[in-house]
């Protein structure tokens, strides 16, 4: 059968040479070598840029949750403010701006809270911040207090007439 | 240095043992990622948001205290909340006008004329940290995703900026961040609720029509507030598992 293959050996001459599967299996041998090496560096690699806890919640890095959490707030939120200011925060009970935070209208001021400026916090502007709410506009509440700037009493800070902490005029 | 076999042997077997019992050790240790608050347990919570569409002014005092809190860049387009303004009409409720200049940053302008029947009401939107969040799916890194308390995060340094989860999320809710290319988003700014402070949002909204809620937590006044109103999720047909509740929610709003 081998011999009426192969042309170069005339059939039934005996083969002398020993019968041997893989001739030049040094060529598989290297390149299995090659292959296993790669996968090992893959291996390594991968233990190396894989954090150990990867997967521990799900597919992320769990760090990323502590990642999210270490950040300073910049607005220290209405209880740290009443801390210190408990007397705005008895002066304005039983008004309308009563349960607002203090820094929906104050702005950001947790350095300030947290004593890590020396600087004294801005005076909002009545002008600006009154108005971001109170200007009437469709869309609002019928319930919620509005003014029509234009027709409304004076051109002068809004504190002229009313109290910022309780509103109603003064 | 003169050794036999034995006792080279004997010293390799205790090198090999002693290399592995440390590597098993170190695992453990840097397994034991604290939470990310001394006193806070992940799975403790489950956030969400309320928002009540009947008290919301549209003052844009979300969205200012939004950017301010979490340094979102001020151009266009970059919003982790943005509030818009529908005006439907009552003879043609499928099709809303609907404009968020600046997302509201600066407020809403006054409308010229908008006609007799058309109403006209504020939505405030953000990520509504769906339980089953298409964007975390489509995440080809694992840089996305859904923390055990509920909070869809973005771990930044694995992200790769690819923009799938910008296109995949059905509330647009995600944008790529300028400065460093990666996706950015609401994170129901965790780094206050993990303190035990509310949103910024929250924390600056007037009216109240915003209010972060702890689902997990039986005291949360947020279970009677579902109890007695509508409330209602955006696209409940694409079972996101949105844990952002509107009360007041029109059917015009998309």
């Amino acid at each position: 059968m081998d011999g009426e293959r192969d042309g170069s050996r005339p059939s039934g001459e005996p083969d002398e040479r020993p019968r041997v599967h893989f001739r030049d299996y040094e060529h598989v041998l290297r390149m299995a070598g090659l292959f296993a090496f790669a996968i090992v560096l893959f291996l390594v690699w991968r233990a190396w840029a894989v954090p150990p806890d990867f997967g521990r919640y799900g597919h992320f890095r769990p760090g990323a949750i502590t990642d999210a959490a270490d950040r300073t707030p910049k607005y220290a939120g209405h209880e740290l403010c009443i801390e210190c200011h408990s007397d705005v925060e008895q002066a304005r009970q039983g008004g309308g701006h009563a349960k607002i935070g203090c820094e929906a209208c104050h702005g950001p001021l947790g350095r300030h809270a947290r004593a890590e400026t020396d600087q004294a916090p801005v005076r909002p502007s009545t002008r600006g911040v009154c108005v971001t709410c109170h200007t009437a506009g469709e869309g609002k509440p019928k319930s919620f207090p509005q003014v029509v700037l234009r027709e409304h009493a004076s051109a002068g800070p809004c504190t002229e007439c009313h109290q910022a902490h309780k509103p109603g005029l003064t | 240095m003169i050794e036999d076999r034995r006792s080279f042997l004997r010293d390799t077997g205790r090198f090999l043992l002693l290399t592995g019992a440390a590597s098993i050790a170190w695992e453990h240790v840097l397994a034991g990622t604290p939470d990310a608050s001394p006193n806070y347990a992940l799975t403790d919570h489950w956030w969400g948001m309320v928002i009540d569409i009947d008290t919301c002014i549209g003052c844009g005092n979300c969205v200012r205290a939004c950017k301010a809190e979490n340094d979102v860049p001020l151009e266009e387009g970059a919003f982790r909340t943005w509030v818009e303004r529908y005006q439907v009409d009552t003879n043609d409720l499928d099709h809303p006008r609907v404009d968020s200049p600046n997302g509201g940053y600066d407020g809403f302008p006054e409308l010229r004329s908008t006609g007799e029947n058309v109403k006209v009401f504020f939505v405030p939107k953000l990520c509504n940290h769906c339980a089953h969040s298409p964007c975390v799916q489509v995440c080809p890194v694992g840089a996305t995703f859904e923390s055990p308390d509920g909070v869809v995060l973005v771990d930044k340094s694995y992200c790769i900026g690819c923009r799938y989860c910008v296109q995949a999320c059905p509330y647009g809710c995600r944008f790529i961040d300028p400065r460093t290319m990666t996706a950015d988003k609401c994170t129901l700014c965790y780094h206050r609720i993990t303190k035990g402070l509310t949103t910024a949002c929250c924390e600056a909204c007037p009216t109240g029509a915003r209010q972060l809620v702890d689902l997990k937590n039986p005291k949360d006044p947020v279970h009677e507030f579902i109890r007695t109103h509508a409330v209602h999720v955006l696209k409940p047909q694409m079972a996101t598992g949105a844990k952002v509740y509107y009360n007041g929610l029109d059917g015009a709003v998309r």
